[in-house]
């Protein structure tokens, strides 16, 4: 049979990032396949460019044989390419029933009276995904798994020939899992092509015909999902190669507790994004916190830095964190350096450092500066430019060197890899390095990066599903709990 | 849902009935107050339901406003005089709009924002044709009679209101609201949202470009401070989130309560406009969806 969707040579550039790469891949009507990849490994933008979201820069996209590279969404869409979206974000002010109704209209401005037919297909798409006793709730009323079973509905409606589904699982109990990989199933039976996005094969692996694995942009693995698994250059990437382990002095276990984290919980809306997370970290410790995206790592960073709310016990130094203010936090020595960095990317290096500084003496300041320039030798060589005229790996560095400026006592580094070529990332790994060895900082890391993470810990917990599933010695990971790493 | 329907006939029936026992003055308050809510209607077209906060509906109404007083003046009737106005405020709106609506975030309000002060001040560079500051007098009245003017506002604003509901209703509609509250979702349905957003434009502007062409026919005058200046935006502003937004209608109640707590507090002198800003804030904090959201609620609850 031939092929219904063809992608070659597919590439898009954001500034001087390679978000993909040369990708080419092609989808048969019929056939499921799995685009996967760790976090910043550019598969999400391969699904935007397929459907008009974003323009590729070079390389061809055809769909039964005509090129639609560069045609803007909505012709795309009307060209037959469906989109389920990871988070929906139905119309609130209409019901279920519809909202699965736009999606039945024409692009019209002068379609001025409801069809009535359209009512019935949209009640009987609506049954189809097991909507049917809900259409004439308000979004807002519908439990999380409702609102991505509108999402299908959506697309579904729309009959199209192939279809993306942007992370299917994400937030699903494993009840409602079987309930959508069948609704997903059921694409293949009616000869759709399907594109499942998502972090790694194993979730996907009993639904995809054929998984394409990337990495920085680039394919590194094309295959079932066993191949895949089994793929000596994917398994470097999500489990890291040989691990160089740093060993740490004994002490350090006598050490006493830092931070204490006691069952604690976190819910936005209907979605639990942690579940009952216990975890500790010693003074002068380096914890890593593993976990997929989605896993619920940010949320636990946000959920001490006071920043989300949330139920459990905090305890910072024997005290409790709850009700103080995120800045009161801050100020206690708590420093996060987020994941999306939150440079001010019109104020230069130096005074992006400088308000890092703000609260220390001057000359302490002047101090701290030198120290950083020191470890970090690039950044006193771009101490005049714009923070977001530098690479993504100088920015990481200066978010990092910004939550140095503030003396912390727990400095939090949130997927502080993201997006960052192997080079750059031997860099930060360095600069780490000597962070750990030459001063007292404690140090929470949160990654999906297995092998950065590992290299640096000296204890390790695994984030998975909003869970805590795994806790010990970086030595050991790899044959206790690397398998759920593929 | 009949029962909201009659209870909405009732009102219009009191209101088509209320010259008959009503001041002049009383009279004159609501006429202007109903001309507010078509400008209301038709800002909630565009920030309600397409998303786009514009802050120049003045700029649409003092188009149609002095396009079609200049017309006027040179010997137009009134009925094309108005048409006409309303053409040149969907000509100017678009004109606005194309290279407007293809900035992002606030850049598209700021845009509008500026349009209404670059119309300000070429009113007042050409005195000469435009009357400036002093405001441009008409040869031509809708009536003298208080009465008559009052039904055409009111008129004029039941059909307005009418045609906008339905459209918001209306398929559309619920597109225009899909492109407004997530437009790469709305794209990614198959719809062109920039079409949707233009049309929407356009709608507005036309209906604004009428309400003010009409609005001039009433007063006599075309002047800067009535039709064009920033304040008449705020108080257009005011009404939708007032009365309710992404409702249509709540424009109407949002502007006859502004217009109206205006006139009642007018003994007031300068502290009156310090009152009825401070009674419209307490309303917005108080109830977030506006009047009109207020009552609905209370209405699906039950």
């Amino acid at each position: 049979m031939t092929a219904r969707l063809v992608v070659e040579g597919l590439t898009k550039r954001f500034g001087g990032l390679v978000a993909v790469r040369d990708l080419s891949f092609e989808i048969r009507p019929g056939e499921i396949l799995g685009l996967i990849g760790p976090n910043g490994s550019g598969k999400s933008t391969a699904m935007k460019l397929i459907m008009g979201i974003e323009r590729p820069n070079a390389g061809s996209i055809r769909l039964d044989g005509v090129e639609i590279a560069g045609w803007p969404a909505h012709r795309v869409a009307r060209a037959g390419v469906g989109l389920v979206f990871q988070h929906s974000r139905p119309l609130h002010r209409q019901t279920a029933l519809e909202n699965i109704k736009l999606a039945l209209l024409p692009d019209s401005l002068t379609r001025l009276i409801t069809d009535h037919s359209v009512t019935e297909q949209a009640r009987a798409i609506g049954e189809s995904v097991g909507l049917g006793r809900v259409l004439d709730r308000y979004p807002h009323t519908l439990p999380f798994a409702d609102l991505r079973r509108l999402e299908l509905a959506k697309a579904i409606a729309r009959n199209p020939k192939l279809v993306l589904v942007d992370e299917p699982f994400a937030g699903l109990t494993s009840a409602e899992l079987a309930d959508f990989s069948r609704l997903i199933a059921h694409f293949r039976d009616e000869g759709r092509a399907v594109l499942l996005v998502d972090h790694n094969v194993k979730g996907v692996a009993a639904l995809v015909d054929r998984v394409v694995a990337l990495y920085l942009g680039e394919r590194i693995a094309e295959g079932t999902a066993e191949e895949v698994m089994r793929d000596a250059k994917v398994r470097q990437v999500y489990l890291g190669g040989s691990i160089e382990m740093h060993a740490r002095p004994a002490q350090l276990n006598a050490a006493r507790s830092l931070l204490e984290v006691e069952d604690l919980s976190v819910f936005y809306g209907k979605a639990q994004a942690l579940e009952r997370v216990s975890l500790s970290v010693r003074a002068g410790e380096f914890v890593s916190v593993v976990g997929l995206n989605g896993a619920g790592k940010t949320t636990l960073f946000n959920a001490i830095s006071g920043l989300v709310p949330y139920q459990g016990r905090i305890l910072w130094n024997g005290v409790p964190l709850a009700g103080q203010s995120a800045a009161a936090i801050a100020r206690s020595g708590i420093v996060q350096c987020p994941e999306t960095r939150e440079l001010f990317g019109d104020m230069t290096v130096q005074e992006n450092l400088d308000l890092g500084g703000q609260h220390q003496p001057p000359e302490e300041e002047r101090k701290r500066l030198r120290w950083l320039f020191d470890l970090f030798p690039i950044l006193e060589a771009r101490r005049g430019q714009a923070a977001r005229t530098l690479s993504g790996g100088e920015q990481q560095m200066l978010a990092i060197a910004r939550a140095l400026m503030m003396n912390p006592r727990l400095l939090i580094l949130d997927e502080p890899t993201l997006g960052l070529a192997p080079v750059i990332l031997e860099q930060l790994s360095q600069a780490l390095e000597r962070l750990r060895e030459t001063t007292p900082i404690t140090v929470l890391l949160g990654e999906q990066n297995v092998r950065f993470a590992l290299s640096h810990a000296d204890r390790v917990y695994v984030l998975e599903h909003a869970r805590i599933i795994w806790e010990g010695l970086p030595e050991h990971f790899a044959k206790e709990a690397g398998a759920a790493y593929l | 849902m009949s029962r909201r329907t009659l209870a909405a006939l009732v009102l219009l029936l009191l209101l088509i009935a209320f010259p008959f026992v009503a001041s002049g003055y009383l009279l004159g308050v609501f006429t202007i107050a109903f001309y507010f809510g078509v400008f209301a209607m038709a800002w909630d077209l565009l920030f309600g339901f397409a998303g786009e906060v514009n802050f120049g509906p003045t700029f649409l109404i003092g188009l149609g406003a002095y396009a079609a007083g200049l017309l006027n003046v040179r010997g137009w009737p009134i009925l094309p005089a108005v048409l006409a106005g309303a053409v040149a405020a969907v000509i100017g709106g678009l004109l606005l709009a194309l290279p407007a609506l293809r900035l992002r975030g606030p850049y598209f309000g700021l845009v509008t924002l500026v349009a209404v002060l670059l119309l300000q001040q070429v009113i007042v560079i050409f005195a000469g044709v435009t009357g400036g500051e002093i405001g441009l007098s008409l040869p031509d009245v809708l009536s003298v009679d208080a009465r008559k003017n009052y039904w055409y506002a009111l008129a004029f604003m039941g059909v307005s209101g009418a045609l906008l509901y339905a459209l918001s209703r209306s398929p559309a509609g619920l597109i225009l609201q899909a492109a407004g509250q997530d437009p790469v979702e709305a794209q990614a349905l198959g719809f062109n949202v920039a079409k949707h957003k233009l049309a929407a434009f356009s709608i507005s502007a036309l209906f604004s470009g009428l309400a003010g062409a009409l609005m001039v026919f009433y007063l006599g005058t075309a002047s800067v401070d009535t039709v064009v200046d920033i304040s008449v935006t705020v108080q257009v502003i005011i009404a939708v989130v007032l009365g309710g937004r992404r409702t249509i209608l709540g424009g109407i109640l949002g502007a006859v309560f502004l217009i109206g707590v205006g006139e009642v507090l007018r003994p007031l002198g300068q502290l009156s406009t310090f009152v009825v800003a401070a009674i419209a804030l307490a309303v917005i904090l108080l109830f977030p969806d506006g009047l009109i959201g207020a009552f609905g609620r209370h209405g699906r609850e039950a």
